[in-house]
């Protein structure tokens, strides 16, 4: 898979529900419709919330998955 | 979904203020938040004072056996010690002791402070009513709260409730 460009990289390890989401939704705002916001936790309920976030907000998860204890997310705005 | 601007609502009265019973209103309104939802906290009775300017909740162990009480650090961090609930909530200081772990155990595991939800909620646009017989019962001012707080009564809940599409009393 080529590399995706990622606009903005959040660091939300140590933090635990709902700040990754919240801050997340935060970020997001401050890129453009099409832009990568690349997103690190360390909460394992993060994969969870972060799927029900992107289906209620409409932006697209292209990316959730676990590398060596930290989860990592890339979403794509979406509006 | 609300009539008026067609985004997803969450209603939810909050009716108790210690400590550990804050946290649900604020952690669900801030992700609700986060999801673009509309969302009204309705502060009544015990919740009330989660308004004021100058947090001050506390956790007590009396009547809350379920609560586990561990020290947040050290050798003794993952033994959930066995004091009964009856000696340790008649113990003075209990309760100041129990709040100061708590508060110490959430921070230290990456959980946000009420005062922090709270921030981000009013960031939000999260409507903060207090109720406004609470206040005329317990002796609360408007001043006593934070700016952002507006004051209603249950006619003000129910009109916003009756759009929502979760209602919780916590």
């Amino acid at each position: 898979m080529a590399d995706i460009p990622i606009a903005e990289t959040l660091d939300c390890s140590g933090l635990l529900c709902p700040m990754p989401v919240v801050k997340t939704n935060k970020a997001i705002k401050n890129l453009k419709v099409g832009e990568v916001l690349e997103m690190i936790a360390t909460d394992p309920g993060s994969i969870p919330d972060m799927e029900a976030w992107a289906k209620q907000t409409g932006h697209e998860l292209l990316e959730a998955k676990e590398e060596g204890g930290k989860y990592r997310f890339l979403i794509k705005k979406t509006h | 979904m609300s009539e008026k601007n067609g985004r997803r609502r969450l209603a939810i009265i909050a009716s108790k203020g210690t400590l550990d019973w804050a946290y649900p209103p604020f952690i669900l309104a801030t992700a609700a938040g986060a999801m673009n939802w509309e969302v009204a906290i309705f502060f009544t009775f015990y919740g009330l004072p989660l308004l004021k300017k100058k947090l001050d909740a506390s956790v007590s162990p009396l009547g809350n056996p379920a609560m586990p009480m561990k020290m947040p650090f050290g050798p003794l961090e993952k033994i959930d010690l066995p004091i009964p609930n009856l000696i340790m909530s008649n113990v003075p200081g209990f309760q100041q002791m129990a709040t100061a772990l708590m508060k110490k155990t959430f921070k230290k595991k990456g959980v946000a402070s009420i005062e922090e939800l709270r921030d981000m909620a009013v960031e939000m646009d999260v409507r903060l009513i207090g109720c406004q017989m609470t206040m005329d019962v317990f002796g609360f001012k408007k001043e006593d709260f934070i700016d952002e707080a507006e004051i209603g009564g249950a006619a003000t809940f129910l009109e916003f409730a009756a759009d929502a599409n979760v209602t919780l009393f916590i």
